[in-house]
């Protein structure tokens, strides 16, 4: 594929969707900082590429999002390090199984500390760079999970559910200077995130996600669904009414 | 490298960050290369001292922007610190017997002329545009359309004091710290900043010259006039109609002028007056020139350029009775600010030139070459000029006692790897040739060639000098990264610019 970014961050790049996007980024001859927590992944999939490319397109940058007084400093060296900054995809995220009477604060707080605060404090400082130079790409993975208030996943679902609005709302503030700002929203994705879930339909691959969001991401498209026939569903999903949509199984 | 390791992180934390506010796109001037950096606009010395410190403690690098004229990177510093110099513009001191100055780097060529022209004086170079600061022509050591009787500006500065990254202030002039005097001056700003430059100026007997157009119908042709003209014009410019193709190769109109003798000119306190030498703002006493660039822009392809050319070459033909006119300094300096932001008639994606500059017997075929493969590779030049040179004594130097001829590419996103290509060719023929190349224009050299074109040797020594100067390599652009980045020894190879 094509694609014109010549430098991105990749966050939650050691596995799932941000791998596959980072991995696709590298070949499509992006040089990508991977960022992770887990640093043993980040360096044999970082050593993987620079080895296949020749020199040096990837830079491991193992990182806890939890972490936010380190995000300023780490954003600024890796634009330093790869000579620039085009593109930000935040792909970090927890889906915690949860039981159906289980209210567990620390498990929400951790999935709204990894899925949204991390985002926030990222691409706070993509925003912040992006609006200066007047152009840029930002994108964030929500989810369809994001789209209504299930009950399966409170909180999993108020995460991506506020993912989405920031992000609308930095459209606003951004478009006007330039800058695409993406929501993608995947369904059923096979990753380690999803292994074990029951019900999954439509399900594709992390690499067939990263194509299609690399796909809607370079066109600057607003709110993306992964693949776009989950469109159809969160449209009617949406449309339910209240009442209703509680006597639901979903 | 390819990793940020926990401890380098850690270590971060501790130390400052850049202010996010200071970011912007840096161009070039060309437009056709850019990046973003942290840009300060000191007003002080102090200040341009407490950004050095405040990229010491980032782990940052500082380049010294000026006008930002230059057409290349040379005046770029991809995510790192970028100080514009451009408002420590004061006059310092000021002869007018003697017509000796002595200014800040900021002050700019129009301020400069604006200055000392009432007094009867006028700056012994120039560029073909007033904009560009003191400070960036001396760190590229520019020339003007004397520069085989003048030399380069660096000819007529007779001392700076040029501030290193440490903070000190070394006075360099042809007695005092000389090796530095050579290096700085030509040394694209890599050495230290220059904060006090004194000059020498030219002594003028009116604000006029007597100017002459003379068309040529080769290249040789060409040559020919310069050689017989060179002793007796003050100044010699050669336009170029590059599309010309055959034995018409070359083929272009010439200017030559001379200052007025003491007498020549019956009102010289007229013509040496400010509001005399103003370029008119308005063509025909109609349309306002800031518009001009729009109306080119649709000439700006080959077959416009081809039209245009051939318009101005054969108008100039016919035209061309040998007759001299009387042209203000200013309108014949300062051919670029004919037309307001010309560049942008380019298109988005801008213009390089390419400049190289050739030993006297070699030229004549160099240049044909050179003109011949542009046509061939389907990129003939929309611009095209000649000048005579003469060699100087600065260690980086471009000039060569021969002749230099300027081409303009456009660039698209499409062209843009074969324009680098085609200038890889060029390169080969200039090298072979003995010939030069100048940083203020440069977008496309290789290391390799410019260690070929300047001798280890002078290399060598210009590096020891930047040890000397900037023991911790503060001071970097580009530019630099790109042609000395492999001998500086730094981590540039990771920061892919371009």
């Amino acid at each position: 594929m094509n694609l014109p970014w010549k430098h991105a961050i990749v966050v939650g790049a050691s596995s799932g969707i941000g791998e596959a996007i980072a991995r696709r980024l590298v070949h499509a001859g992006c040089r990508v900082a991977l960022i992770a927590r887990r640093a043993d992944r980040l360096e044999a999939i970082c050593a993987e590429l620079n080895r296949e490319a020749g020199w040096e397109v990837a830079l491991a940058v193992p990182h806890d999002v939890h972490r936010h007084e380190e995000i300023p400093w780490l954003f600024q060296n890796c634009a330093l390090r790869l000579g620039g900054m085009d593109a930000i995809f935040y792909a970090s995220g927890v889906l915690p199984r949860i039981a159906p009477d289980e209210y567990e604060t620390a498990t929400d707080v951790e999935t709204i500390q990894v899925n949204l605060l991390g985002a926030i404090a990222w691409l706070n400082q993509a925003a912040l760079r992006f609006e200066k130079t007047g152009s840029g790409t930002i994108v964030g993975i929500g989810s369809i999970a994001g789209d209504r208030g299930r009950r399966g996943n409170p909180v999993y679902c108020t995460s991506k559910a506020a993912l989405a609005t920031y992000l609308e709302s930095l459209r606003n503030r951004l478009g006007r200077r330039g800058v695409k700002v993406v929501t993608a929203k995947p369904g059923f994705i096979d990753t380690e995130m999803t292994h074990g879930l029951a019900g999954m339909i439509w399900l594709i691959s992390a690499d067939r996600a990263a194509e299609l969001i690399l796909r809607a991401a370079r066109r600057g498209r607003t709110v993306a669904y992964i693949p776009e026939r989950w469109r159809l569903v969160g449209l009617v999903l949406r449309m339910i009414p209240s009442f209703l949509f509680r006597r639901l199984n979903v | 490298m390819s990793q940020l390791t926990s401890e380098q992180i850690a270590a971060g934390e501790a130390r400052s960050i850049l202010p996010g506010e200071n970011l912007e796109v840096v161009e070039g001037w060309g437009r056709a290369s850019n990046s973003v950096a942290y840009v300060f606009r000191p007003s002080t010395f102090d200040e341009v001292r407490s950004v050095f410190e405040l990229a010491r403690q980032s782990g940052r690098t500082v380049a010294f922007r000026g006008a930002g004229r230059s057409y290349g990177d040379a005046a770029l510093n991809a995510e790192n610190a970028v100080l514009d110099l451009t408002q420590l513009n004061r006059i310092l001191a000021w002869d007018p017997a003697e017509g000796t100055i002595t200014l800040e780097p900021g002050v700019t060529i129009r301020q400069l002329w604006e200055y000392v022209l009432p007094h009867g004086w006028w700056p012994p170079v120039v560029p073909g545009t007033m904009y560009p600061t003191l400070g960036g022509c001396l760190a590229m050591n520019i020339h003007g359309k004397n520069n085989y009787r003048e030399g380069p500006i660096g000819d007529h500065v007779t001392e700076f004091d040029l501030l290193l990254p440490n903070g000190d202030l070394k006075r360099c002039s042809r007695t005092e710290n000389v090796e530095l005097f050579d290096a700085a001056i030509g040394g694209f700003g890599i050495l230290g900043c220059f904060t006090r430059i004194t000059l020498r100026m030219k002594r003028v007997y009116s604000g006029l010259l007597n100017v002459e157009a003379i068309t040529a119908r080769s290249l040789d042709h060409m040559m020919e006039i310069f050689e017989r003209r060179a002793a007796g014009a003050d100044y010699l410019v050669g336009w170029i109609d590059a599309l010309a193709g055959g034995s018409h190769v070359g083929r272009g109109v010439i200017h030559a002028a001379n200052y007025l003798a003491n007498g020549d000119d019956p009102h010289p306190e007229r013509t040496l007056r400010v509001e005399s030498q103003q370029l008119p703002d308005r063509i025909l006493g109609l349309l306002p020139k800031s518009m001009l660039w729009r109306l080119m822009r649709p000439f700006m392809n080959n077959a416009g350029v081809r039209i245009v050319n051939s318009l101005k070459y054969h108008a100039g033909a016919l035209l061309d009775r040998r007759r001299v006119v009387r042209q203000s300094h200013v309108a014949f300096a300062f051919l670029l600010d004919y037309v307001p932001n010309w560049k942008q008639a380019y298109g988005p994606g801008g213009l390089i030139q390419y400049q190289s500059f050739i030993p006297r017997g070699h030229a004549a075929d160099v240049f044909r070459r050179q003109l011949v493969l542009a046509q061939e590779a389907g990129f003939p030049p929309y611009l095209a000029v000649f000048k005579r040179h003469r060699a100087d004594r600065f260690l980086m130097t471009h000039g060569v006692d021969g002749y230099s001829l300027a081409l303009d590419f456009r660039i698209t996103p499409r062209n843009r790897r074969a324009i680098w290509d085609l200038a890889a060719q060029l390169d080969e023929i200039v090298l072979a040739a003995g010939g030069r190349f100048y940083f203020a224009k440069d977008s496309t050299l290789q290391a390799q060639s410019v260690e070929q074109y300047l001798g280890s040797e002078a290399v060598d020594r210009f590096m020891r000098l930047k040890r000397e100067c900037d023991p911790e390599g503060i001071l970097e652009t580009n530019l630099y990264r790109r042609l000395f980045g492999a001998r500086a020894g730094d981590e540039a190879s990771f920061r892919g610019e371009r």
